[in-house]
């Protein structure tokens, strides 16, 4: 059973639905995980996995049906078309695209025909690497990959074939002393390509040695502080505070959202400037179509420190009057596409972070991805590396701390852009019941004044 | 399954095939209005086997290839762990009631007029609140076998209401939400409308706090947002096995205050998270976790019980598909002797916590939690005078505690997960932007 051919047969039925417009997905997958607790190698699974949805709109409201079965296409269509009827009662708005006829280049690097051999191989030798670490307690490792063919069909007469592959990597080393914890971890992932996180030793042995500088690392007084952000965190931060905001799904049908994000308005420094793009090759947020069949856009999010763009899907384009930027996405069958974001970074400028941190007498450096959540005005995250700032120079090593703040005057506070972007290709983003979907996110160092630290 | 079974058994020396499907209705609303209705049909195999020794493992939804899927199970028994354990045999199961068949039958206008009543309710108390929810029922499946001849087969229904709202004044934003889970079906929405109405008065005005140690009202969403994560790692019985639980050489030691009660319990009436037996086919158990303050057990899952020479507390779990190990199924925190009021009435100058974002970022095993303050309240002279704002919260779940707290009378529901009540701490730290 191959997908390909069962979406084909269903061409001319989609058209003849009563529906405003309607679309099917169907899906291929292969995924392997690889968990590690301790020592030894805890779990190894594979799995397999077909699946699809129909999607229709009537009168702007939706039906949405999803299956493992695939059997009865046509009647899914049609409860997918009755289920929408009973919904709308208004106007189906859903912006202009092209039709699509196209089956994406094929992936080179697919993680699936590597052998588990192999891959146990490499992560044997980071285990290694944490248990030769004096006072390590434990480590806890979880590799997985995945490979996934995907058809995308319309009333419009779309026809979309593609496929992608993804990998990622979560190392966590732990120590404990006198009943004390101190947890360090790594995330990386990449689009399928095995060697991206096969050459990871030297960071492996860094975050296996921080864990312990932990047992001996004093907290921060909690407060506000100048605190410069490495790469890692700031893409973090910029995907949290300022990303989700952009997603038009929360602003459409929102007067006082839109009122707050009104084009033109200043929200930074003139040297701020962020984007968001899945049209460079190799990103894990990249890809050719979105999963309503619409092309991969870059957008500006902010240029000049000024809001000049966002994030739509077809029907928040339309109902905002704007063009539609290719940014619905689906983490999988069981979901329909919603406004995401792809790879989102913060543009470089010329400031070197000695520089950046020359004139601090007390301040926080922090490093490294722990987790981040935001509720649009509010963020949280959480560096996996802290160190005080002293005169100028990095200082002591802190335990983990979470910084909040208020996007609005945080953006503001930006007063420093480095000249070394990279981009951070760990985790995943997390939207209602969807998660984890692969993005990726970046920026130079920055330099934020008036950040608030929680701690003791 | 059947199938699948007999084909393992010809390549391995046990087998287990564990299979779910469900089937689950969603009406969903967007800005106050009925946007999509949803239905779902999933399936689910997965099959466990001990190969030489050790453990394959391999899922899949397609119900047409047996032999690729013992053959991947295969595969994977070359790198396995050893199997320490046994399949359960043919046991008895508690009977654990979780299916009302009246879910299957509540008509779907229903459940628009639910969503429907609950965005009326609240937008009629304050109009301009946007808000997103939804309700949802579905039937879940469960069947296993195994080699050993052990089978266990129950079926499940779940019914849910839910909604967030966020209100906007300037660049100010307000969020507030509630939900409701049962295994029964709700004959109305009243109730999460109400709470949700409690949340936007006492939101209404404005206070601020200054960054020092005050007294701190965790609600019990606060309870179950900052305080039960670490808790859940640290008496998983794999975190005590590695030597990463700072409970895990405290077995029958008093650990925490006096008045705190813990238990995992699967076996509550009409719960979404209850089930007669795990997802290894191990009967489930009510497991006293913490008896006045002493840690009295860990919960865990087939092998890991071997590995710790002790049994299975019918913990076996499946997350997202995986190899079977230690979770919790429902977090139940023992109630206390005070009320709600009179801890706010006695409170000087504190802060009261309903929603904590981001808590749960911080070394969650050594017990540390820090968050900005979502929702939570100002507590003045005794009683509440306003929201606070850009205030963030951190301890330590271990010292908190510890320390002399106050348990509140009611437990209520949050999510699924937990019960809670209202938990008093005397003294947290809190910072706050000024």
């Amino acid at each position: 059973m191959t997908i390909e051919p069962i979406g084909r047969e269903l061409t001319d039925v989609i058209k003849k639905q009563a529906a405003d417009y309607i679309e099917v997905h169907l899906e291929e997958s292969q995924a392997c995980q690889i968990g590690y607790r301790g020592l030894g190698l805890e779990s190894v699974s594979r799995s397999s996995s077909v699946g699809g949805n129909v999607r229709a709109m009537v009168k702007g409201g939706w039906g949405f049906v999803s299956f493992n079965d695939l059997n009865d296409l046509p009647g899914r269509l049609k409860t997918a078309v009755e289920q929408a009827r009973l919904v709308g009662k208004g106007e189906s708005k859903l912006a202009e695209v092209e039709p699509v006829i196209d089956t994406a280049a094929s992936i080179d690097k697919n993680p699936a025909v590597l052998s588990l051999a192999e891959k146990k191989q490499k992560l044997d030798e980071y285990n290694q690497i944490i248990w030769s670490t004096p006072e390590l307690r434990t480590s806890v490792i979880g590799y997985g990959d995945g490979y996934k063919k995907t058809v995308f069909l319309s009333s419009l007469g779309s026809f979309i074939v593609q496929e992608r592959a993804d990998i990622t990597l979560r190392l966590t080393a732990i120590a404990a002393r006198n009943g004390d914890v101190q947890q360090a971890g790594l995330s990386v992932g990449s689009r399928g390509d095995f060697t991206e996180v096969g050459n990871l030793h030297k960071d492996v042995e860094r975050m296996a040695k921080h864990a312990v500088a932990l047992l001996s690392a004093p907290h921060v007084k909690g407060g506000e502080y100048t605190v410069v952000l490495d790469p890692v965190l700031a893409g973090v931060f910029v995907h949290e505070a300022f990303g989700h905001l952009s997603e038009s799904d929360f602003v459409y049908e929102n007067e006082g959202m839109r009122e707050i994000m009104t084009l033109g308005k200043q929200f930074g420094g003139e040297h701020l400037n962020i984007v968001d793009t899945a049209t460079i090759p190799g990103l894990r947020g990249s890809f050719k179509y979105d999963d309503e069949g619409v092309p991969a856009t870059r957008t500006y999010l902010i240029r000049e420190g000024k809001l000049v763009g966002r994030l739509h899907s077809r029907e928040t384009a339309a109902k905002m009057g704007e063009k539609p930027t290719g940014n619905a996405r689906a983490i999988n069958y069981r979901f329909p596409p919603i406004v995401r974001m792809t790879n989102t970074y913060i543009e470089p400028r010329d400031v070197s972070f000695s520089d950046m941190i020359a004139d601090i007498k007390e301040g926080i450096y922090v490093k490294n991805w722990y987790g981040g959540m935001t509720s649009m005005e509010m963020f949280t995250f959480s560096a996996g590396e802290a160190y005080m700032i002293r005169d100028g120079k990095v200082a002591e090593a802190l335990r983990p701390v979470v910084l909040t703040g208020n996007v609005f005057t945080t953006l503001k506070n930006i007063d420093a852009i480095g000249n070394d972007l990279d981009m951070n290709q760990g985790g995943g983003c997390g939207k209602g019941a969807q998660m984890p979907l692969p993005v990726s996110n970046g920026s130079p160092h920055i330099r934020i004044r008036h950040c608030l630290v929680g701690g003791k | 399954m059947e199938e699948i079974l007999s084909l393992a058994k010809k390549v391995a020396e046990e087998a287990e095939v564990f299979s779910t499907t469900s089937e689950e209705t969603e009406v969903q609303f967007e800005a106050n209005r009925l946007k999509r209705l949803d239905t779902k049909q999933t399936t689910n195999i997965a099959l466990r086997i001990i190969k030489e020794g050790k453990t394959g493992y391999a899922v899949t939804t397609r119900r047409d290839n047996a032999q690729a899927l013992v053959d991947s199970a295969v595969e994977t028994a070359q790198f396995g762990i050893a199997a320490r354990f046994q399949f359960p045999g043919k046991l008895a199961y508690p009977p654990v009631k979780i299916y009302d068949a009246y879910v299957d039958k509540v008509p779907t206008e229903k459940m628009i007029l639910l969503g429907e009543e609950l965005i009326a309710r609240v937008t009629n108390h304050t109009p301009a609140i946007v808000i997103e929810g939804g309700v949802s029922k579905g039937t879940v499946s469960v069947r296993i076998v195994n080699s050993r001849g052990g089978e266990a087969e129950y079926r499940k229904t779940f019914f849910g209401v839910g909604m967030e709202g966020n209100l906007i004044r300037g660049t100010d934003m307000l969020f507030v939400g509630e939900s409701k889970t049962s295994c029964h079906v709700f004959s109305d929405s009243k109730e999460v409308a109400d709470v949700v109405i409690e949340q936007l008065e006492l939101a209404k005005e404005k206070a601020s706090v200054q960054t020092k140690s005050l007294p701190v009202i965790f609600t019990p969403n606060g309870v179950a947002g900052a305080l039960v994560m670490p808790l859940v790692v640290a008496f998983n019985g794999k975190t005590v096995l590695e030597g990463a639980s700072p409970v895990g050489n405290k077995l029958d030691q008093k650990a925490f205050t006096d008045k705190l009660w813990l238990w995992d319990d699967p076996t509550v009436l009409y719960r979404p998270t209850s089930r007669p037996c795990d997802e290894e086919g191990v009967p489930s158990q009510r497991t006293t976790l913490i008896e006045q303050g002493r840690v009295k057990s860990f919960f865990y899952d087939l092998q890991t019980a071997t590995l710790a020479k002790t049994k299975s507390t019918g913990n076996g779990s499946r997350m997202r598909g995986g190899l079977p190990a230690p979770a919790a199924s429902a977090f139940i925190i023992g109630t206390g002797n005070a009320g709600y009021k009179e801890m706010i009435q006695e409170m000087e100058e504190g802060l009261v916590v309903e929603q904590l974002m981001g808590a749960e970022m911080g070394n969650v095993l050594g017990g540390e939690f820090s968050g900005n303050v979502l929702l939570g309240y100002k507590v003045e002279n005794g009683r509440i005078v306003g929201r606070v704002k850009d205030t963030m919260v951190a301890g330590n779940v271990y010292q908190i505690l510890s320390q002399d707290i106050a348990i509140g009378r009611e437990a209520k529901w949050v999510g699924s997960f937990v019960q809670a009540p209202h938990i008093f701490v005397p003294s947290l730290s809190v910072a706050s932007k000024s």
